[in-house]
């Protein structure tokens, strides 16, 4: 073994207390920011999920129609009609969805893509009748979208001809359960009538109120768009780069194409504003955690100036003295880490499994690899200072001074 | 044994050679103390010198200098014929480490090592890892010292003498050439410091290593070879190479 680790490692076991109390300080320190992005992480997790359970990342759709002013045929610079109202926006179809659609599935950022056709409808039951959305879908490709199956309460995810699947809040307003039949009617005037396969409760006010899901073809009939889709929905890889998915949907096509970002502006304010006061948490218990380190270290440095300058005089370069130290402090931030780390996924078993589960908390291996890494590197950095003042020591000012 | 007649002796190679040595403490303030001024010695192989005179004329100063612990603010001092002047940190280091053993008065062992531990680290300074060949030669070497039974005691768990023995143990590691020794006895009770000296003695004649010691106590100083005395930083009288 190298000298200088000898040394240090007899230093530290020699200096009990003082390595306990460090290595309390480092674990307590690691074990916050284990417990804390975890917990983050969790709750951001859950956020996200409550809010993308019922939305797609990306939707896209024909860009709204616009009327344009009625101009001189025969001249240009003449307007014919002074006053032009905004159309009244319709539900129209997306040109040539089916390319589209084969070409967002080759997109390396995006993991699903699925065609729907989506517009205002009311359901009835009798007297009941309520305002609805309805969606056309192809079930397993809407699914991947939208994970409605998981969310089925009754009955089965089947929507197929014929079948609806309700919100659960909305049956319970028309006062329908599985098997029942409901009349679906448009502002166009089209009517048809589905047998209830199921109900889910996404947790979503609005989707639990006002969604009815059927079939695709269905959907395209109800709505008047035979052969068509009015929206594309869209799953990226990382929900972070949804806006930028998004932004090159809109410049390669002449579509409109939201983002989970864009439409969500305000969470996402929230959700970065969470990670950056989390990450300044972190960052002053890194700052606390080094100043306990090196703190440590230079109490050591003045305690051992004697042995220090005996060591010099037995022949022990600056350099290892040097490494003596920072060797010391790797060794505190080392183990603190290993310590801290399981505090850390103790206290996240003790929420998680015993204590109620009082808040979602996501355990990620690379969150506490990474706490490990800052730990050590901590560590060393604290014991620049104190080591840069050991190896300077004068051994026959460190001899004579004791 | 080696022969260690005064003819040999004088005929053996200078192991330190000092010409002209001045040593200044804040030279550049006001009021600047000058430690030694103008020594010039020379000490061979082979030799047991004592370095006598009042407290503050200069004794460790000679001392920490010839063990390149501190610079000379002029002079020459030679250790085994190469100038010491011009030697980087890193070099010093490496000269004192192979070159020089130290006993202190006060022993200065490393508590938080056992007495093999502290006997090797030298050794383990000049080789940059703790070895088992190391800890065979500090075993040797306790042995030669009285306390092979103490090799794995704690250094503050032995008595005075014995720290003491450790401390010429671990002064030999390296088979150095000279060793300075700064009152070695002093803080021992009689019946311990003539074992001490003693055994000094012995490995003075057994290794031919040349010895420097410090001392305030003229008994001890009346058994060694050579009598150096400095008074105000100057050499007084040398009995010279016997």
């Amino acid at each position: 073994m190298p000298v200088e680790y000898f040394l240090a490692l007899r230093f530290m076991r020699e200096g009990r207390a003082q390595t306990a109390l460090i290595l309390g300080g480092v674990s307590v320190g690691v074990a916050v920011i284990v417990f804390l992005s975890s917990l983050i992480g969790g709750l951001q997790a859950d956020i996200i999920e409550r809010t993308l359970g019922s939305q797609p990342h990306i939707t896209v759709y024909p860009r709204d129609e616009e009327a344009r002013p009625v101009i001189a045929r025969d001249d240009p610079n003449t307007v014919v009609v002074s006053r032009v109202e905004r159309p009244a926006q319709r539900v129209r179809s997306i040109a040539e969805w089916q390319r589209l659609l084969r070409r967002l599935r080759r997109d390396p950022g995006v993991t699903a893509a699925t065609a729907v056709v989506a517009g205002p409808a009311f359901v009835t039951r009798g007297q009941s009748s309520n305002a609805v959305r309805v969606f056309g879908v192809e079930a397993d490709d809407f699914n991947r979208i939208i994970p409605v199956r998981k969310y089925i309460v009754e009955g089965a995810y089947q929507p197929s001809a014929g079948n609806v699947l309700l919100g659960m809040t909305l049956a319970t307003e028309l006062g329908v359960g599985v098997k029942d039949r409901v009349r679906i009617e448009t502002a166009r005037g089209t009517t048809q009538m589905f047998v209830v396969s199921g109900l889910f409760e996404m947790g979503s006010k609005v989707a639990d109120e006002q969604w009815a899901i059927v079939s695709l073809r269905a959907g395209q009939a109800l709505l008047g768009l035979p052969g068509g889709a009015s929206d594309v929905y869209v799953r990226v890889a990382d929900l972070y780069d949804a806006e930028q998915v998004a932004s090159r949907i809109r410049s390669s096509t002449h579509l409109a194409a939201d983002s989970w970002m864009a439409s969500n502006a305000q969470l996402l304010t929230a959700l970065r504003s969470q990670s950056a006061s989390s990450a300044m948490i972190e960052f002053f218990i890194v700052i606390a955690v080094a100043m306990g380190i090196a703190s440590v270290l230079i109490v050591s440095v003045v305690q051992r100036s004697r042995a220090i300058g005996i060591l010099r005089a037995m022949g022990v370069q600056r350099a290892r003295v040097l490494r003596l130290f920072l060797f010391q402090g790797a060794i505190y931030g080392a183990l603190g880490s290993i310590l801290g780390s399981a505090m850390g996924v103790g206290l996240i078993a003790f929420f998680t499994r015993v204590a109620a589960p009082l808040f979602p908390i996501e355990f990620s291996g690379v969150q506490v690899f990474l706490a490990c890494g800052l730990a050590v590197l901590t560590g060393v950095l604290s014991a620049v200072l104190p080591a840069r003042q050991a190896s300077k020591l004068d051994p026959a000012v460190a001899i004579r001074n004791v | 044994m080696s022969d260690h007649s005064s003819a040999t002796i004088a005929a053996a190679p200078p192991v330190v050679e000092i010409v002209g040595l001045r040593k200044v403490y804040g030279a550049d303030t006001a009021a600047p103390t000058v430690a030694l001024d103008g020594v010039d010695l020379m000490l061979r192989a082979g030799e047991f010198a004592a370095l006598i005179g009042p407290s503050g004329s200069g004794k460790s100063t000679i001392l920490n200098v010839v063990g390149l612990l501190e610079q000379a603010t002029s002079g020459v001092v030679r250790i085994n014929g190469q100038d010491t002047a011009r030697l980087s940190d890193k070099e010093t280091t490496l000269l004192r480490g192979r070159s020089i053993g130290f006993v202190f008065q006060f022993h200065h062992l490393l508590p938080e090592l056992t007495a093999l531990e502290n006997v090797v680290m030298p050794g383990a300074a000049d080789l940059g890892r703790m070895s088992t060949a190391l800890n065979k030669r500090g075993e040797e070497l306790l042995r030669r010292v009285g306390l092979v039974d103490k090799t794995h005691v704690r250094a503050n768990k032995l008595s005075g003498g014995q720290q003491q023995r450790v401390a010429i143990a671990r002064a030999l590691m390296m088979q150095p050439a000279l060793v300075l020794a700064d009152e070695p006895t002093g803080n021992l009770d009689t019946k311990s410091s003539d074992a001490v000296f003693e055994l000094l003695r012995e490995v003075n004649r057994e290794t031919n290593t040349a010895f420097l010691i410090v001392t305030h106590d003229l008994r001890i100083a009346a058994r060694c070879d050579r009598q150096i005395e400095i008074v105000d930083g100057k050499i007084a009288s040398d009995t010279g190479t016997p």
